[in-house]
């Protein structure tokens, strides 16, 4: 095996020197009844040859671009990937390296960090970001724990235009702790009711996506200073970190802790995984941060360099009393996130931004000229819902043989939109792939 | 002191992103504009990121200067205890980046995913006979995060019951990750003391254990790199008094077709993919920490499950009882895949020779340095053998001291300091992808430090002194954060 570099001869004389007659002895200390007597029962091994056409037939079942036209976001979002940012995120110091607890020899990843954390609090208009959290979903439930803990209160409100899996996730994770998980409904036009908030008191925090689960934008400034009335801690959220090129930020809106997916800078969709959860905050908040940090020190010859720092919030240090349990996270997608930050730019993440948003609102249009009905006003970013005419079902069946996946059917997420679906149009899709979905759905 | 242009050879000073570039660059390929463009409200528009404009090429450098500053498994030997960094085989990468793979939504139609289902599907069951467990969720992101979903699951079983309970017992020996994970599902930690051979009496197990407790939560191996001999007897004990035992799996390396856990007692267990099956570890993850059951745990598994039916693979949501989900959506598949691949290379044959050979290595690390360290449990041991610098103290010099000091040697220093039991731990984890030659290099260079500790103390006060910066100043990164610029 070439992964297993020891000789019988190497193996022979490494027993002498540990004093044991066979590998079979070093198990001694494993009584007898503990061991397994039979061989694993697995497939033979294969060759790298035979590997590669394993995973090409695996591969060849799926339904991806360019063959199909995928026009499905929600949450995982199909972006041009330059072939830089893939080569540099494949070198392999940084890909085979651990969490860098020895800062003298992972000064590669500790910058390229603390780079990130910069670019994100800067994406988000915030003052400080975490290393970064497994996805979206998990970066918000920490987010609502983080609040509860800041707060002393037990109990939370969620806009139910936040992403479904999201909220399914929150409830998992507060699940055991007794805290209370409210869901404020949405209006006509595709936006969060808080209105419902004057009724609830003692709120930790409450959360609202935007762009929301429909793509429609909310407007955070008039959410924020309704939740900051009711004495409770506002968090954003997003699934969509690319609309910052274009939208005002959280931060700017007066958001106290913003999260959300950042799958879309740079990290190829993987039918969901890994992604990258992105955390950021407001500086006072510093110290109840959950996840890994990186900060800006000096060596012994007063040289700038990065460690990990506030270690006394995290579980290796604090154990039970730790701000999360995370250890492990996301560092290598947080790395192909600023590499793709820093490719883009500032003047081109405005254009690639801009472009993202008309490219949708010309399918929105096109759509409504079709006679499809857009059934919420708000404006929207990258996605939006389209109510097709009765019958649709056999349509969007018959669309998946011609290769197209005509979004995503809503009923399972909101049962009160059946025949309603979810649009997503990026840079990727251009306009003969549009008209061409315009064109199927007239006929 | 004043920055100089370059350090030594060709470790070249970098600036930050920001220090770089020229407004109006751009380093993407902006995509052609084939539509109008089309307004939005005024309020709603702003401002853009202040990020720097920068060249392909700028970039280009910027990180793979920065990527000469990191130590990785590819750049040498990494024996970080507990944390098995072995060899990431190359044609991982390479099957993870399939474009049918790497592309997929994870929403698309079932008919229109088999590759990847059947992938998941099979892994599942792989993992479920490497460790004799029943079912396996890929659902959870990482080693902390599976430790997450175990508890949840048995919060769910105790809560089903009708009684849940207040505390869980967990072992002096642990990782810090199983009490802050205990934490966020409402227990309270009660911690085992180990015995003098460093590992749980059934005995300390019995005078803890009660009707108010849900289980234990150990590591096997523990993190003293000693195998857990009176298992089956405190599964017993714990299984009594109605409570569970769940397996930190972080140690499977050293067991892989040896040891069953699901024969032995353990009802829950989470795994590390990017340890015990080779997905690299990317500076801090992603990782991968699947869940496997024992059968009356199954239920509560995240959804969706993945069910077969005559070769076509769907996702079930129709598990009443689940704890629901632990992340979007369906795990780090990109990770789940390099895993995947690595077991059907390995095989059956040579998945439990890794777990010799792994074996084979530390024992040989542990006999050749116990003259030169002090070895805290002189007994036969696992995957990994803990010294601690108690031989040194006299010198005055430290385990920090002497990890820092290998880094000039060219060797990533061991886990140091961890386990909490042994003072100034040294915890070492070869893998079994070492060479006999490489191990004996980290062998000579222990030594040859080891000897400057008694002859030149002062060196290892003051190293690294080969590395791109020296020693940091931790104390005041802490106390006046700077966490972006």
């Amino acid at each position: 095996m070439r992964f297993l570099p020891h000789t019988g001869e190497d193996i022979k004389s490494m027993l002498q020197v540990v004093g044991a007659d066979n590998i079979d002895d070093l198990f001694s200390t494993i009584p007898d009844d503990c061991l397994s007597k039979d061989d694993l029962a697995l497939p033979e091994a294969l060759t790298e040859w035979e590997l590669d056409s394993h995973m090409s037939a695996l591969s060849d079942t799926m339904a991806v671009s360019p063959d199909y036209k995928v026009f499905m976001g929600a949450g995982s979002y199909e972006h041009y990937i330059p072939a830089s940012v893939s080569f540099l995120l494949g070198r392999s110091e940084f890909v085979t390296s651990y969490t860098p607890y020895q800062p003298e020899i992972s000064q590669g990843t500790l910058q390229a960090i603390y780079e990130y954390q910069t670019l994100t609090a800067r994406l988000l208009g915030m003052e400080v970001a975490t290393a970064s959290h497994y996805d979206g979903a998990t970066a918000l439930a920490e987010s609502l724990l983080m609040a509860v803990r800041i707060s002393k209160k037990r109990k939370v409100a969620v806009s139910r235009l936040i992403h479904p899996l999201y909220r399914q996730v929150v409830r998992t994770y507060f699940e055991p702790t007794g805290y209370q998980v409210i869901e404020l409904p949405y209006l006509k036009n595709g936006l969060t009711d808080l209105a419902g908030l004057d009724e609830l008191n003692d709120l930790a925090a409450v959360a609202v996506q935007s762009p929301n689960f429909f793509g429609c934008i909310e407007n955070l400034k008039e959410a924020g200073k309704k939740i900051h009335n009711k004495d409770a801690l506002f968090i954003t959220c997003f699934t969509e970190a690319l609309s910052y090129g274009l939208l005002k930020n959280p931060g700017s809106q007066d958001a106290d802790i913003v999260c959300g997916e950042g799958q879309s800078l740079g990290i190829p969709r993987s039918f969901g995984g890994p992604a990258l959860g992105m955390l950021a905050g407001r500086k006072k908040y510093m110290r109840s941060l959950p996840g890994r940090l990186v900060g800006k020190t000096k060596d012994l010859d007063g040289k700038r360099g990065f460690v990990l720092t506030l270690a006394t919030r995290e579980q290796h240090i604090r154990r039970e009393k730790a701000t999360s349990n995370i250890c492990t996270n996301n560092s290598l997608c947080a790395l192909a996130a600023a590499i793709y930050m820093a490719s883009v730019g500032g003047t081109g993440i405005k254009k690639l931004a801009g472009l993202n948003h008309d490219k949708a609102e010309y399918l929105k249009q096109e759509l409504k000229k079709a006679g499809s009905k857009i059934i919420f006003e708000s404006p929207t970013f990258n996605e939006f819902v389209v109510e097709f005419p009765e019958g649709f079902d056999s349509v969007y069946d018959r669309l998946l043989e011609k290769k197209i996946v005509a979004g995503l059917p809503l009923t399972e997420y909101y049962p009160e939109l059946t025949g309603h679906y979810l649009l997503c149009v990026t840079e990727t899709m251009s306009k003969n792939d549009m008209d061409i979905l315009v064109r199927e759905v007239k006929l | 002191m004043k920055e100089t242009v370059g350090t030594t050879g060709l470790i070249l000073n970098e600036p930050l992103l920001w220090e770089k570039g020229k407004k109006g660059r751009c380093g993407y390929s902006l995509p052609r504009r084939d539509v109008d463009f089309f307004s939005l409200d005024q309020e709603l528009r702003g401002e853009g990121p202040d990020f720097p404009d920068l060249s392909e090429v700028d970039v280009v450098r910027h990180y793979t200067r920065l990527s000469q500053w990191n130590f990785g498994v590819d750049t040498g030997m990494y024996p970080l205890g507990s944390c098995t960094m072995k060899y990431s085989p190359k044609t991982n990468e390479k099957q993870a980046g399939l474009s049918g793979l790497a592309g997929a939504h994870p929403l698309l139609p079932q008919d229109l995913s088999q590759g990847t289902l059947r992938m998941m599907y099979e892994l599942e069951r792989y993992l479920a006979e490497i460790t004799g467990m029943d079912a396996v969720t890929l659902q959870p992101a990482a080693g902390a995060h599976g430790e997450l979903t175990g508890m949840l699951i048995i919060h769910a079983y105790h809560k089903n019951r009708g009684a849940q309970r207040s505390r869980i017992l967990i072992p002096d020996t642990a990782h810090g990750t199983n009490p802050a994970t205990a934490t966020l599902c409402g227990y309270s930690s009660v911690q085992v003391k180990s015995n003098e051979n460093g590992i749980l009496s059934a005995e300390s197990v019995a005078d803890l254990m009660d009707e108010d407790t849900a289980g234990i939560m150990l590591t096997n191996p523990n993190t003293l790199g000693l195998f857990e001999e009176n298992i089956r007897e405190i599964a017993e004990i714990v299984h009594s008094k109605g409570g569970i035992v769940y397996c930190d799996g972080a140690n499977l390396n050293a067991v892989m077709g040896i040891v069953k856990m699901g024969k032995i007692g353990v009802d829950v267990m989470h795994l590390n993919l990017h340890k015990t099956f080779s997905t690299p570890h990317g500076g801090g993850g992603p990782g991968s920490g699947p869940v496997c059951v024992k059968k009356h745990f199954e239920q509560f598994l995240p959804v969706p499950r993945i069910v077969e039916d005559k070769g076509n693979y769907a996702f079930s949501d129709n598990y009443p009882e689940s704890i629901g989900k632990v992340q979007a959506f369906h795990g780090n598949i990109g990770v789940i895949i390099k895993a995947y691949s690595y077991i059907i290379s390995m095989g059956p044959k040579d998945l439990k020779m890794a777990s010799r050979l792994a074996v084979l290595n530390a024992n040989y690390i542990k006999e050749s340095l116990k003259d030169t360290l002090h070895l805290a449990y002189d007994r036969p041991c696992m995957h990994e053998c803990v010294f601690s610098d108690e031989k040194q103290r006299d010198d005055h010099v430290t385990t920090f001291d002497m990890a820092k000091r290998l880094m000039d040697y060219g060797f990533h220093p061991p886990t140091v300091y961890f386990p909490l039991v042994v003072h100034g731990a040294i915890m070492v984890e070869p893998t079994e992808t070492e060479s006999k030659e490489d191990i004996d290099k980290y062998i000579e260079a222990f030594k040859a430090i080891a000897d400057e500790a008694k002859e030149n103390p002062d060196l290892l006060h003051n190293a690294p002194g080969k590395s791109k910066v020296r020693r940091l100043d931790e104390v005041s990164a802490a106390r006046k954060p700077c966490l972006a610029g």
